[in-house]
């Protein structure tokens, strides 16, 4: 459903281009959950942003393809782009601080999808949001729909965010860093919303991280990227048990302790 | 947003001397006391009685009712400035902030240099093409108005144009407007609210300085800096004239004054 082949990002907002992505390659299939993992500055976000199409046309040149369904998103038109965002592709962000508007109610800002790509009354939208809301699994949906940003934990926000991507029922979600902002309890907690979320509607996930054992928990495959390149590939626990590249090595040996007995 | 007295005294201080004046301007507009350009010989510099309760100016004029009227003139420029300049600067702050690149460099370029001339100056040549009244000094301080608000939202927007929150109203497929009006400007408003008090507060004050020097509102409007004018002529003879005209035009900034800064505490 989406490949990425050959995609490289180049910015030109400094005097000479930096390339910050190289050779990116990636495989999507449907209902399929797909980990990046890499240091801080590996290019992952930036990766996640080409696929998203938030990266701006003018001050980063790409080169390569991002085919959606055989449609090429970084060549399509800006219209064909913004049908297929938030009806197909959908991001939740790393910070939940930011990634919510600070002055809109959550229910306004959770049913903008419908209200951009579908004729439904406001009623109507209500109704759907405060169900969405309950998937999430937020307790008392009726109340958080009225309440704003900062009336809301980290952990809560970043369920609205989960509910605010998914609402349109797109076939991707792309998630950067969604818990590393949160504890591990309530990193655990949405995790397994993902998972689930994954099983009930069939949602392919490109899940973000520097946390290898959130990836191995949640994801079938995994790509580990290292300087802005993809340096190994292939099923978690493949990748994990038997890696090939000495940086893989490097990373999986960077495990804390505790972490690594729980897998044995 | 709800703010008790005690945590912003300012704030309350200002929205009560703005409203007594706005109640007064109002009052000023269907009502006064005499017909504020009546004159009436009998009564040239008439002191402080039970009848003029300010007295009368050099024409016999009831002052109190030149006050209300001009409060009326005062008030409709400065409102009229302020719309002006923030309609226009906040599409053009807006537009030039979110887009920014080659628009947006020219655009700052030419607010710098309209920023770089003394107000007072620029009111003077426009007023000098278009001529004065109550419209063109609007008009004219509204112009000069626009690239303050301009810059103040410009400068909202670029803050805000690469938040996640805006990234991810983009990957909605929101429209750039929609980006733009919807989702970003809600978020300037307290800026905006606090830099409109103090915008009022400039139109007053240009307004009443315009009018002093004899290009700004003319007769029959009254105004506020005209009176000052006049009433300079009889500081001695009649103090109560300049005090009286004085100390509206000095509770109205004040007023002002107060709801800017206890706005800002809240932007
Ligand atoms: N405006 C820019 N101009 C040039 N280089 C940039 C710019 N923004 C980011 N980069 C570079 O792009 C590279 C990739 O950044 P990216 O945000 O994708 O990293 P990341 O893997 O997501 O890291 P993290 O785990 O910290 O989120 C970094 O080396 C960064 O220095
Ligand atoms: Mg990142």
């Amino acid at each position: 459903m989406l490949d990425v082949i050959d995609l490289n990002i180049e910015f030109h907002d400094h005097i000479t281009p930096e390339t910050v992505v190289y050779d990116f390659d990636l495989h999507l299939d449907e209902g399929e959950i797909v980990g990046i993992v890499g240091e801080s500055g590996s290019g992952k976000s930036m990766s996640a942003l080409a696929i998203a199409g938030l990266l701006s046309r003018k001050k980063m040149k790409k080169r390569g393809q991002i085919l959606f369904d055989g449609v090429d998103l970084l060549t399509c038109s800006r219209d064909t782009l913004r049908k297929y965002q938030g009806n197909d592709i959908c991001m939740v962000f790393q910070e939940p601080m930011t990634s919510l508007n600070p002055v809109k109610r959550i229910g306004w800002q959770v049913g903008e999808s419908l209200r951009l790509h579908t004729e439904l009354s406001e009623d109507e939208i209500r109704n759907k949001v405060i169900k969405m809301l309950e998937d999430v699994e937020l307790q008392d949906p009726e109340s958080i729909y009225d309440k704003y940003p900062h009336e809301l934990s980290g952990g809560m926000r970043q369920r609205v965010m989960i509910a605010a991507a998914l609402i349109c029922n797109p076939k991707v979600l792309i998630a950067d860093e969604p818990t590393t902002a949160l504890d591990v309890t309530v990193q655990a907690q949405i995790i397994k919303l993902l998972k689930k979320i994954n099983k009930k509607t069939g949602t392919a996930i490109l899940f973000i991280s520097h946390d290898l054992s959130v990836v191995r928990k949640l994801c079938s495959r995994v790509l580990v990227m290292y300087k802005g390149r993809v340096v190994e590939t292939g099923e978690v626990n493949e990748v994990f048990d038997f890696p090939k590249e000495e940086y893989t090595k490097r990373l999986i040996a960077a495990i804390p302790r505790m972490e690594k007995l729980e897998y044995e | 947003m709800k703010v008790r007295f005690k945590e912003n005294r300012r704030l309350y201080i200002g929205l009560i001397i703005t409203g007594l004046m706005l109640i007064l301007a109002i009052t000023g507009k269907f009502f006064t006391p005499y017909d504020p350009n009546a004159m009436d010989s009998a009564n040239k510099l008439a002191g402080i009685s039970a009848k003029h309760i300010m007295g009368c100016d050099n024409f016999g004029r009831d002052i109190f009712s030149r006050i209300l009227a001009g409060l009326d003139t005062t008030m409709v420029v400065a409102v009229g400035t302020v719309l002006i300049g923030v309609t226009f600067g906040t599409v053009i702050g807006a537009l030039t902030g979110y887009y920014g690149g080659r628009p947006d460099e020219i655009m700052m370029r030419f607010n710098d240099a309209v920023l770089a001339f003394p107000s007072l100056l620029l009111a003077l040549v426009i007023i000098s093409i278009m001529g004065s009244g109550k419209m063109n000094v609007t008009i004219a301080l509204g112009i000069l108005f626009i690239p303050g608000y301009a810059r103040i939202v410009r400068g909202e927007f670029l803050k805000c144009r690469n938040l996640d929150y805006v990234q991810s109203a983009r990957l909605m497929g929101a429209s750039y407007l929609r980006i733009m009006f919807v989702h970003i400007l809600p978020n300037t408003i307290p800026v905006l609210l606090s830099t409109v008090a103090i915008g009022f507060n400039n139109a007053v004050l240009a307004e009443a300085g315009m009018s002093f020097l004899g290009i700004g509102v003319q007769p029959p409007d009254s105004s506020l800096g005209r009176m000052l004018s006049e009433s300079q002529s009889y500081l001695f003879l009649r103090p109560g004239y300049a005090l009286c005209t004085g100390s509206v035009i000095a509770l109205l900034i004040f007023g002002f004054a107060m709801l800017n800064e206890g706005l800002e505490k809240h932007a």
